[in-house]
């Protein structure tokens, strides 16, 4: 049977009911938010369900959203089913004091330097994971750099003029 | 003496009976700055470690602080070898946030680049493999062939390689008649040299003793890697985003997509050549379609971008310099002044690579809020001790270069 | 007996230096032969990191030619080359390799630096990359661009053939030299 978003979403429900929230549908993808403690129970059951059958992680990043309280970091994995040609977000969020989430290595192999990427970018920890650690700055770095608190430019560089680049006090 | 050690000596080390090797970053085989230590017993690999982000530019963080119209030169330098790729994905990815559709001539205008793009991507990593194997004739040949893609992309956006091509909406300008008739003088005069190309390599004794059986990786393990584009079809995975999430009309194009089994270096070279014969194959039809388009309503000829993205079309240069409106009309454009809504949207392309994706989260204002650019390099390149394990140095060596790995698109 | 050259006889000879000659001689100084010897064969040693490296490869290929300037031979280690082209960008966690290669060639060297990366940081003014290689090692020659295009990485290279051509013998023991090299702390 030809799967549609109708037919994720209520299989999703079903099991796991009232725990995925926030859903919508942005330009033909659905999106869900799932809480921190069940996201990998939840990418095991999309990945062996037989109806379901998402077994491709596409992608796996962060986002930081200094207004959401409570819940700063947040975690988007893409899934994809490749017979059915559909498509599936999952959002994870957790609070800026303690980012822990599950690793989803076990299942997806992919997920390995990923979710490296991800700690790097953002400080997230993700629990289990075989070997994490920066992978794409420089491993003395002591901060998440794409924090929105970070500033872009390297802070030491004497030789440019922030004045002429239209950077006196503030950024824009 | 020790400031000038890159490389820290493990004490343990020194009892070993295995080698380390560093396969270093500034390596002439490597392609790219990536760095690998083997362990290797005689000219067994036994394991690998590999260390990436020696060209990490933080596009993600850039393309917080930029317009839109800013971010399409950072796209450009991702996959670099196929730049037109990466900046139609990119303005594709505007389109489906603000909801434009394009007039069929542009469509098949961008697919004519793109796959222009696609055969220079593939023409570099197949004749980057022969080299490594020792053949040198087959890259002066093909290099020939890829300057005259480069006066191709001259002619219609004026930049070599970095191409920052098209606008939102379509192209900045039409397709000039220099254009058109170098696109002939390609398509009449590229067979018979990827003939010749072929000739030189695909059944050459020594060529097939060295790459087949190098560097494999069954389906399964590519599948859950998360592999895509030539080095998941030569696994045996059918998977090509042009025939599963058609855009750009690809629809309307009719192309194979080929596959090998066992996805080792010769079965991944096959299929690039494949792909290279199926893209010129779908841009002679893209110039039949649009000569058609052209035959049955001659004011088509001119449309180059879509009417409705007039408020995000920069205006053209000869107005930009003599008009008033048109010139702070381009400011504001360029400034990122122009209403965007609020919005998620994840769009992908088929690069070189494969699938690659944007990630693009607007919060209405002139910059994304979060850009992630989905890197197919990044995401298959960790596969690469596994593939090398219990082969051959030297078909490391070669397995790495027919993996294409972009040393832009790793670190981005 | 030579075939003689059929189709471009707009070959450029290089000049014989000023000297005293005879029958089956020439005396001429020693910096002038060394000069002259040394900017027509140079070996370079690509560095080639991102797009410009692209651009470069065009450079070395049949269409714009770098061999018959006499860079023919491009070498790959460090400890047989005379000149360090940089292509591309250097981000910081390069920077100490690019340091090290630098240091393994012998003198006289020279560096290009090919891009708007490689000379001053280029579009990426971030946390990540280098913001120009002369932060750590002397530049002899920059050559803008973004990339640039082949005709200019020519020019860069002709250029470092006329400072190779013109330089002193004795500019490497100077006090000079040694004070540049000084400022960026290599012995």
């Amino acid at each position: 049977m030809v799967l549609t978003n109708e037919i994720v979403r209520n299989r999703l429900q079903e099991k796991f009911g009232e725990e995925l929230t926030e859903w919508e549908e942005q330009f033909g993808l659905l999106t869900c938010t799932m809480p921190a403690a069940i996201n990998v129970k939840v990418l095991q059951f999309i990945n062996d369900d037989e109806l379901l059958g998402f077994r491709f992680m596409t992608d796996l990043t962060g986002v930081h959203y200094p207004e959401r309280k409570g819940e700063e970091l947040c975690v988007v994995y893409h899934m994809h089913n490749m017979a059915a040609r559909i498509r599936l977000r999952l959002k994870t969020f957790v609070p800026i004091e303690k980012p822990d989430v599950f690793t989803a290595t076990n299942i997806f192999s992919a997920a390995n330097w990923m979710e490296r990427e991800t700690y790097d970018f953002f400080g997230i920890n993700f629990v289990g994971h075989p070997d994490l650690r920066r992978i794409l700055n420089v491993d003395e770095m002591d901060y998440f750099p794409m924090r929105k608190q970070y500033q872009l430019e390297d802070p030491t560089r004497r030789d440019k003029d922030d004045e002429m680049f239209g950077r006196g006090s503030e950024i824009f | 003496m020790s400031e000038q050690q890159h490389i820290q000596l493990i004490e343990e080390s020194l009892g070993k009976q295995t080698t380390t090797l560093n396969l270093g970053p500034t390596h002439p085989a490597t392609h790219g700055i990536f760095e690998n230590i083997l362990e290797i017993d005689g000219e067994r690999v036994l394991s690998a470690k590999q260390t990436v982000g020696y060209i990490h530019r933080a596009f993600e963080k850039i393309a917080e602080r930029r317009p839109y119209y800013q971010v399409t030169p950072l796209t450009d330098r991702l996959n670099y070898c196929s730049a037109p790729i990466n900046n139609m994905g990119w303005h594709m990815t505007i389109e489906k946030l603000l909801g434009l559709k394009l007039p069929k001539r542009v469509e098949y205008m961008r697919v004519l680049i793109m796959e222009l793009a696609r055969i220079s991507d593939h023409l570099i990593c197949n004749s980057v493999v022969a080299v490594d194997t020792g053949a040198l004739t087959g890259f002066t040949y093909v290099f020939q062939w890829r300057e005259l893609i480069y006066e191709i992309y001259e002619e219609i956006c004026g930049s070599r390689l970095t191409t920052n091509i098209g606008r939102v909406g379509g192209f900045e300008r039409n397709f000039s008649e220099v254009a058109w008739q170098k696109i002939d003088k390609f398509v009449e005069g590229f067979p018979k040299v990827m003939k010749e190309f072929e000739t030189l390599l695909t059944r050459n004794r020594i060529f097939m003793d060295r790459c087949i059986g190098a560097g494999p990786i069954s389906a399964e393990r590519a599948l859950n890697y998360g592999f895509t584009g030539p080095n998941l079809r030569a696994a045996g995975v059918d998977y090509d985003v042009r025939v599963s999430d058609p855009y750009s009309s690809y629809e309307d194009f009719d192309f194979k997509i080929p596959t090998g089994t066992t996805g080792d270096v010769y079965d991944r070279y096959l299929v690039r050549n494949l792909e290279i014969w199926e893209s010129l194959s779908i841009v002679k039809q893209a110039i039949s379609k649009i000569q058609q388009i052209e035959k049955e309503d001659p004011a088509q000829k001119d449309i180059f971008y879509s009417k409705e993205s007039d408020r995000y079309h920069l205006p053209p240069k000869k107005d930009v310099y003599t008009k008033m409106e048109a010139l702070i009309y381009h400011f504001k454009m360029v400034m990122g002044e122009i209403d965007v809504l609020p919005g998620e949207v994840y769009h992908s392309v088929e690069g070189g690579n494969g699938e690659l994706g944007f990630y693009l989260i607007s919060d209405g204002g002139r910059c994304a809020y979060r850009l992630h650019f989905r890197r197919p390099c990044f995401i298959y390149y960790q596969a690469f001790p596994e593939m090398i394990k219990d082969g051959l140095l030297s078909d490391a060596i070669i397995a790495l270069s027919s993996l294409n790995v972009i040393a832009g698109e790793l670190d981005a | 007996m030579s075939r003689p050259v059929q189709y471009n006889t707009n070959v450029k000879l290089a000049e014989i230096p000023e000297g005293y000659s005879g029958e089956g001689f020439m005396a001429t100084s020693f910096d002038k032969i060394v000069g002259l010897a040394r900017s027509n064969s140079l070996w370079p040693l690509p560095f080639a990191t991102s797009c410009c490296g692209i651009e470069f490869m065009a450079t070395m290929g049949s269409n714009y030619d770098l061999g018959r300037f006499g860079a023919e031979r491009m070498g790959f280690t460090p400890r047989q080359c005379d000149v360090l082209l940089v292509a591309g960008t250097i981000a910081k966690k390069m920077g100490p390799i690019l340091r090290q290669v630098y240091l393994q060639m012998a003198e006289p060297r020279w560096v290009i630096a090919i891009g708007a990366c490689a000379s001053s940081g280029g579009i990426f003014d971030t946390y990540s990359v280098l913001q120009g290689i002369d932060q750590v090692i002397p530049v002899d020659v920059y050559v803008s661009g973004c990339p640039p295009r082949p005709e200019a990485i020519l020019e860069g290279i002709l250029h470092v053939q006329k400072l190779v051509h013109n330089e002193s013998l004795r500019r490497r023991n100077s006090d000079h030299y040694k004070a540049l090299l000084e400022s960026y702390g290599i012995q």
